[in-house]
């Protein structure tokens, strides 16, 4: 462990870019805390503070110097670019990597492309879809439909999530095309059983994810994070929800 | 219940490639997945919907943390993986659909119950942690005593 050898603004920088790629792509609040002290103790700096929320990492390491802020505009999920900067933040614990070079290798991770390109992507949520119409208790006869629906609805979110950039908006239109198709083929007599085919394709959609992390973050007393996880999350299901009822209520 | 097992798998290793997982933790999440769903599957009916996803739960993140270990990778990638099947993402959905309706009674018996499970499954993976750290630290206290 080299003492001091860095100038801090830059420790600082690694820690707050690490935490950040870290946090909008779905890492645990304490792991993001847990990485950010970690870096900052690697670099000679043994005492390090961080207030981490889902939309602003604040970041101080010393008494003298001021504490920074950084904010997060959008969450995703993108398990690989978290499972790259936790390999990053080990190599910098090892003591092979300057911050400098710590900064350019996050921000290649930052730019980096997607894992998988879109058209898997669509094929595995349509997939996703037909088989959690299974599990939850449909026949086979429906599989199709609820694959065909699980595609269209998850086209549409993304879709819609580039044309308007409200997740609201984009969350009720794709559940109500969902909606709309599944009564749709039930009326043709492609489906059966239309709320399996529902559920099903609406599952790629639904926050199930962010509940159990934010009663996670609640437990673990990062009180701000989890209350305003679960807030997303209601609103998040609440759009799904919305969007379905409107087509069951009016058919 | 072999339908069960194969939807299971796949509807996990397909969540994978949704939360863009490393490509050589896919196979391993389907069966994570596979793992929880069979447990959950198989105990809810004698011991209701709230302890089966505590036991399944407790056993994905004894199984993710293995695999942590084995492959090199970040708990999070199996344990969220392995989950998915479990988190009540439809139920909340049906929730809400039940309040959009005004069907408040129902509408609330099913809010009640998602978060009941959703606080099943945190405590599941806070548990498996636990374990987890008791055991190493037995585990590796002989090491520690010789330095």
């Amino acid at each position: 462990m080299n003492n001091h050898s860095y100038p801090t603004p830059e420790i600082v920088e690694v820690c707050l870019l690490a935490g950040k790629l870290m946090m909008q792509n779905g890492a645990e609040t304490y792991r993001v805390e847990d990485t950010m002290s970690r870096i900052a103790l690697a670099y000679g700096i043994p005492e390090s503070h961080s207030y981490v929320t889902p939309t602003g990492i604040f970041f101080a390491i010393n008494n003298s110097e001021p504490a920074k802020l950084i904010r997060i505009v959008e969450r995703t999920t993108d398990l690989h670019k978290v499972t790259e900067v936790n390999s990053i933040s080990r190599k910098i614990s090892t003591g092979n990597l300057s911050p400098r070079d710590a900064v350019k290798e996050l921000s290649k991770i930052e730019c980096g492309p997607l894992r998988y390109s879109n058209r898997v992507q669509l094929v595995a949520a349509a997939l996703a879809s037909g088989c959690f119409m299974i599990m939850f208790g449909g026949v086979w006869r429906d599989f199709p439909a609820a694959v065909l629906c699980g595609c269209i609805g998850f086209a549409s979110v993304q879709y819609f999530h580039r044309l308007v950039r409200v997740k609201f908006f984009s969350e009720f239109s794709a559940s109500f095309l969902i909606g709309l198709l599944a009564a749709l083929l039930t009326i043709a007599g492609w489906g059966q059983m239309m709320d399996k085919i529902i559920i099903g394709s609406v599952m790629p959609l639904v926050p199930g994810l962010l509940i159990t992390n934010a009663i996670r973050d609640l437990m673990a007393g990062h009180l701000v994070s989890g209350l305003s996880k679960g807030a997303d999350a209601c609103l998040t299901s609440f759009g799904i929800g919305a969007g379905v009822a409107v087509i069951i209520t009016y058919m | 219940m072999l339908a069960q097992l194969f939807t299971s798998f796949i509807a996990t290793a397909a969540f994978g490639i949704l939360f863009h997982a490393p490509r050589r933790s896919l196979l391993q999440c389907g069966f994570v997945g596979m793992l929880g769903w069979l447990v959950y599957y198989s105990t809810t009916g004698s011991m209701g919907p709230v302890s089966a996803n505590l036991l399944a739960t407790v056993l994905i993140g004894i199984v993710s943390q293995g695999f942590a270990r084995l492959y090199k990778m970040p708990v999070i990638i199996f344990s969220v993986a392995g989950i998915i099947p479990l988190v009540p993402g439809g139920m909340a959905y049906n929730a809400m659909r039940q309040f959009v309706q005004h069907n408040y009674p129902q509408a609330l018996e099913l809010a009640i119950s998602t978060l009941m499970i959703a606080g099943a499954i945190a405590v599941g993976l806070v548990l498996s942690e636990v374990i987890n750290q008791i055991f190493r630290s037995i585990r590796f206290r002989p090491h520690i005593k010789k330095q």
